[in-house]
């Protein structure tokens, strides 16, 4: 029978199957942070039983970590105790773990396919829920909880039921100045939050194989944001490149073998999807989205919605709510809406392909005097690669805070956060009711509407800038 | 993990759609590294800042059944919304769509989420607003919400519903089947990555 490449992926997994129970499924690769494996380390100790593979697992602290003065011990007790802990599990278990000051330290999402530990075809859990990005590889990769944690610790297993499939299919070519960020928000707005949810989404179409891997991750990455359990792109040439020569990449004979099977990993011709999604990247535009989560999205040339407007009650009163949280009036333009704050980074848009996208706009150029931007790169790789190419002194000439690796104000776990009422552009996945720091509100935006935006101090697309009166700062 | 059976309760009508796990309890509160404790956390931007919301109406105040609007649990995976609900007193949420992952969560916690059609939902809302005593119960063995004269089935699948019934942890049932786990990893292919640190170039 005909398979998807989801299906695929799954069925290699499965250690054992059996009528009205869940499957077992193998995991590959765990991936732990601080936030969500302490309380699985605990039950462990608490029943006596080791972690199974610490070879297929690693840590790193992302979550918690200051952006700044990244080498003193963590200001807050609570933050520096969780980190603590992760760093006395991963010793008394055995695991690897990439700490502070690490050269492999970042966000979860962005190391394992930085140290080429993310690869085609295999299972990959976190206790995150952005595990998604992993996918990109044509991974099957999903964010699970605590107790999923300690099973995954205890057993390398998970019991799973067979998810759901979803094409979402998008062809053509995008407009310039229109990304994977762009695209992914258009397919949030158009199914909503939880619209794949039971389901794997498979992004297919020319418009996706023409895109990068780091702009595939971007989309995986906020197929959670739709609701869908994962998030998943067939391996090319475009993966195998990206992956030749990282350093947990099959070298050699291995290489040969892997990439052999790794080409085996598509959708079969005459396979099934239980639900279909189809865009046409012509008519894409860059998105913002303007309410508290991150369905809530226009076309930037949009206004704001007005719910008296809407039909279903739900969404009515979802809207409602939103715009008097976010301080919105309905029929404002979208590009009049002013920002305190830009942020770029996260595991979404936190690698060297969205800095250097960024970097192009700021050259030469300085941010709005009222606007603060905040370039937190994803991880210490990804660091000193921009270092490494002269990113970090654009941004910096610009007028732009360059720091230290890490999730930052994604979440605000650590000092970056937003205050009341202060509004950001952010390069994020979630617009959450106080997300980025309590009272804040948050727009999500591509890195080049970041950039766009740094500059004039309200929501901007890249387009806009070349009508717009921008003193330069250079010569 | 807490067995489940049944469970009688009053209820808090919480008319929101897609309430994010952000809400539930925010991240400040997952610095901690206890698996108990999380119930000053629990909805606590809402509590805060709205004092018309259904958790500070006194009315509703010793309620442990949410009725939620649908898409309860979107976003973030933390489990610790589980545990908020749990330690807030919840032994039960109601809802016409869960997230996946807090759905999950749920069944791994012990605390029992029940998916009724959105117009369940919505005179179970009525009901409640007429009346917030109305005593309402979830019945797991028997797979029905009853309050009044009303009652509703709802289904769980079999495998979710013994666990839970039993309180019964996964960790100990897959540990039956370690056998098959060898034997799977026996034929692994040899070039799937390690994690162990690489060694230089
Ligand atoms: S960057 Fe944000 S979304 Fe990504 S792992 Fe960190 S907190 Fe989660």
């Amino acid at each position: 029978m005909p398979k998807t490449l989801a299906e695929k992926v799954y069925d290699a997994h499965v250690v054992r199957s059996a009528e009205g129970e869940p499957d077992l499924l193998y995991i590959d690769l765990h991936l732990v942070h601080e936030v969500t494996s302490p309380q699985a380390f605990d039950g462990l100790r608490a029943a006596g039983r080791t972690v199974r593979r610490p070879d297929l697992t690693m840590a790193t602290e992302d979550h918690n970590v200051p952006t700044l003065d990244v080498l003193a011990p963590i200001a807050d007790p609570v933050s520096r105790a969780q980190v603590e802990a992760l760093r006395a599990n991963a010793a008394e278990f055995g695991i690897r773990l990439a700490p502070m000051g690490d050269r492999d330290q970042g966000i979860v999402h962005v190391i394992g396919p930085q140290l080429g530990l993310t690869q085609p075809g295999m299972t990959i859990v976190c206790g995150d829920s952005h595990t998604s990005t992993h996918g990109a590889f044509g991974a099957l990769a999903f964010g699970i909880g605590t107790s999923e944690v300690e099973h995954v610790l205890a057993t390398q297993t998970l019991p799973q039921y067979r998810p759901k499939q979803m094409a979402v299919t998008v062809e053509g070519r995008l407009p310039e100045g229109v990304s994977a960020k762009d695209v992914i928000l258009a397919v949030i707005a158009r199914i909503g939050t939880n619209g794949a949810a039971g389901h794997v989404i498979e992004y297919r179409g020319s418009a996706i194989e023409a895109l990068s891997m780091e702009a595939r991750m971007t989309i995986c990455n906020m197929s959670i944001e739709a609701g869908a359990r994962a998030g998943l792109i067939a391996p090319d040439q475009t993966t195998f490149d990206f992956l030749q020569g990282r350093p947990h990449a099959p070298q050699g004979a291995d290489w040969d073998a892997a990439v052999a099977h790794w080409r085996t990993l598509r959708t079969d011709e005459g396979a099934v999807f239980d639900t279909e999604v189809v865009l046409d990247a012509a008519e894409l535009t860059p998105f913002v989205t303007w309410g508290t989560n991150p369905g809530q999205g226009l076309p930037i040339g949009g206004s704001v919605p007005d719910p008296a407007a809407m039909t279903d009650e739900n969404e009515r009163r979802a809207a409602e709510q939103a715009l008097a949280y976010m301080g919105l009036t309905p029929g404002t333009p979208l590009r009049e809406i002013e920002v305190d704050t830009v942020f770029l980074g996260s595991c979404t848009n936190g690698r060297i392909e969205d800095l250097r996208t960024a970097a192009e706009l700021l050259r030469g150029r300085r941010i709005d005097a009222h606007t603060r931007m905040l370039v937190v790169p994803g991880s210490v790789g990804v660091k000193l690669q921009a270092e490494a190419e002269g990113l970090d002194r654009v941004f910096t000439e610009a007028g732009a805070e360059w720091r230290g690796a890490g999730c930052s104000m994604c979440l605000g776990m650590n000092p970056d956060q937003l205050q009341p009422g202060e509004r950001s552009a952010s390069t994020s996945n979630r617009n959450f009711q106080g997300r980025q720091g309590k009272g804040g509100r948050t727009h999500l935006v591509s890195p080049s509407v970041a950039a766009a935006t740094a500059l004039t101090g309200r929501l901007t697309a890249p387009a806009d800038l070349q009508s717009a009166d921008l003193t330069s700062a250079g010569a | 993990m807490q067995p489940f059976t049944t469970h009688t309760g009053t209820a808090a009508p919480l008319r929101r759609s897609a309430v994010d796990t952000d809400q539930i309890i925010p991240a400040e509160y997952l610095k901690r590294i206890t698996r108990t404790g999380f119930e000053d956390g629990l909805f606590v931007a809402w509590r805060r800042n709205e004092p018309d919301f259904v958790l500070n109406q006194p009315q509703y105040a010793g309620a442990s059944i949410l009725v939620a609007g649908p898409d309860f649990g979107t976003g973030s995976s933390r489990e610790h919304a589980c545990w908020a609900l749990l330690d807030g007193g919840f032994r039960v949420v109601i809802s016409s769509r869960f997230a996946d992952i807090f759905k999950n969560n749920s069944t791994k916690s012990g605390l029992l989420t029940v998916v009724l059609p959105q117009a369940d939902v919505e005179a179970l809302w009525a009901a409640v607003e007429a009346d917030p005593a109305t005593a309402v119960t979830v019945d797991l063995q028997a797979r029905q919400v009853s309050y009044g004269e009303v009652t509703v089935p709802f289904e769980v699948d079999e495998y979710t519903r013994w666990r839970l019934l039993e309180g019964l942890d996964d960790v100990g049932l897959t540990e039956r089947h370690l056998a098959e786990v060898e034997d799977y990893e026996s034929r692994r292919p040899a070039w799937l990555p390690k994690a162990l640190p690489a060694l230089p170039a």
